[in-house]
């Protein structure tokens, strides 16, 4: 074993010596491979710790949302609508919620208002969420005032920032009493904008809603595992666009290592020779060529990743901000916790190092089985 | 010091941080899973049903809840208003991730 393990101690050296001789070359590929796995390893961390936090907090979204529709569009709930539902069985809490949107031409952006019970906003005061509160300029005791829809003016006194940590899920959001909202909006009254229910049983959230559909035609039920895929598919589709913008990049690179690695210059071919001659064994060159192929792949996974790290989670994933995040003019500030899926990391391990490492090995099995006098001419 | 000393050495002090990364994820640390079960507790008192990443449309804003037929929402063959429709996937239509709930009649319609 020691001997061994020795052996190729002296088989690195030779490679490290080996690769010092074409330093420029190697170093801009190690720069351009360690690059490519950056970029990779960034939108995979992104994207895959954005869709496990939405996941986490998205579970404890209402099991089931019922909306009304009228001509194929959303619609109010109309009064009495609450108690046919009361009659199914399996569900356990059953509430009209009030939402709606408001257009703010001070920020040219739309805000959520939600309408809250009386013991969490009194009348005439709202809370708001961190995004807001920061591009309004609003801050606790703060007044404002928003003209509705009908023209009429309301003031409302700012009684709470939402916390910024969930700026992710409440950045626009505006809390208000229920009279307050009814009477901004004009909201009819008995009327909701849709109603959450809560199903016991989770097994039987599919069951409860067929059965709302067929009790209710007009209605249209949104499971949570609807929304929990809905948000699967947002980020896998975002992934795969700009998956498909680097498509170019990555088939550009897999070209150069190609050509790198199975496109042996005379140079290394005459020092194959040179091996040989001296009485190296083909099984030798190979293992030394494997070595390098591994040093300049496995440095590079490892430099990509570690920097990937560091950019999605240390700097909000700066460089490409703009593209994994999107914009929008009341767009959250968001910090991530990390999360990563081994086998996403595995995959793209294996599409990164074993590559190049195997087209490595080819031409140099060509050049080493073949006579070195050859070789060498 | 050899040269495979220092590249070897090199190599294991990588992946030694990668390893850590690795294990930093396994175990959250105390803040973060404040910081989680707190914007879930949120979701769970307000009923929260989206994230706040696009308020420009109520298809963007809330695109679990927008109509099925997302980007054609206004009218028939409408265009899609928004550069962010581009970062969310077609509508759910083409893609089936809504379940098929509608009554089924028991006799031919």
């Amino acid at each position: 074993m020691r001997i061994w393990l020795e052996k190729q101690r002296h088989l690195i050296d030779f490679t490290l010596a080996s690769l010092a001789r074409r330093k420029t070359k190697n170093i801009g590929l190690l720069l351009a491979y360690t690059l490519l796995v950056f970029v990779l390893a960034s939108l995979t961390l992104f994207t895959q710790a954005l869709r496990t936090e939405a996941t986490f907090v998205l579970a404890g979204s209402p099991e089931v949302i019922l909306q009304r529709m009228v001509a194929g569009r959303h619609d109010l709930i109309p009064p009495g609508y609450l108690d046919k539902i009361g009659r199914i069985r399996g569900v356990q809490k059953k509430e009209g919620r009030l939402w709606g949107y408001y257009y703010d031409p001070v920020l040219n952006a739309n805000y959520t208002f939600m309408a809250r019970p009386a013991d969490e906003v009194a009348d005439g005061h709202i809370m708001v969420g961190n995004a807001l509160a920061r591009e309004r300029g609003l801050a606790l005791h703060n007044t404002v005032s928003f003209r509705s829809y009908s023209g009429k003016l309301f003031t409302f006194e700012v009684s709470g920032v939402l916390s910024p940590d969930s700026e992710l899920l409440s950045a626009d959001l505006v809390l208000l009493s229920e009279n307050d909202f009814r009477s901004f909006f004009e909201y009819p009254a008995g009327h909701y904008t849709d109603i959450a229910l809560s199903v016991a049983n989770p097994q039987e959230v599919r069951t409860v809603a067929t059965k709302l559909s067929s009790a209710l035609p007009d209605s249209r039920p949104i499971l949570r595992e609807e929304v929990l895929r809905t948000y699967q598919s947002v980020f896998d589709w975002r992934e795969g666009i700009i998956l498909t913008v680097l498509a170019g990049a990555i088939l550009a690179f897999a070209i150069l290592a190609w050509e790198k690695a199975s496109g042996l210059s005379a140079e290394e071919k005459r020092e194959i020779g040179i091996l040989k001659a001296i009485g190296w064994e083909t099984g030798d060159v190979i293992r030394m060529k494997t070595w390098e192929g591994l040093l300049i792949s496995l440095t590079a996974f490892l430099l990509g990743f570690i920097a990937a790290y560091v950019h999605v989670f240390h700097f909000g994933a700066a460089v490409f901000e703009p593209v994994l995040k999107g914009w929008s003019v009341l767009y959250p500030k968001f910090t991530l916790v990390p999360a990563v899926e081994g086998l996403q990391i595995a995959t793209l391990f294996f599409f990164t190092v074993f590559p190049y490492t195997a087209a490595v090995l080819v031409p140099i099995w060509r050049a080493a089985i073949t006579d070195p006098d050859a070789v060498m001419r | 010091m050899r040269p495979s000393s220092v590249a070897l050495g090199v190599l294991a002090v990588l992946a030694g941080v990668c390893l850590l990364i690795f294990g930093l994820f396994f175990r959250l640390t105390v803040e973060d899973e404040q910081k989680l079960t707190a914007s879930r507790a949120l979701v769970e008192k307000l009923g929260l049903t989206d994230l706040a990443l696009f308020t420009e449309a109520r298809y963007t804003r809330h695109p679990t809840q927008a109509d099925l037929h997302s980007a054609l929402q206004d009218h028939p063959g409408a265009f899609d208003h928004f550069p962010s429709g581009s970062l969310l996937p077609p509508p759910a239509i083409l893609t089936q991730p809504h379940a098929h709930l509608a009554g089924k009649t028991t006799s031919p319609d």
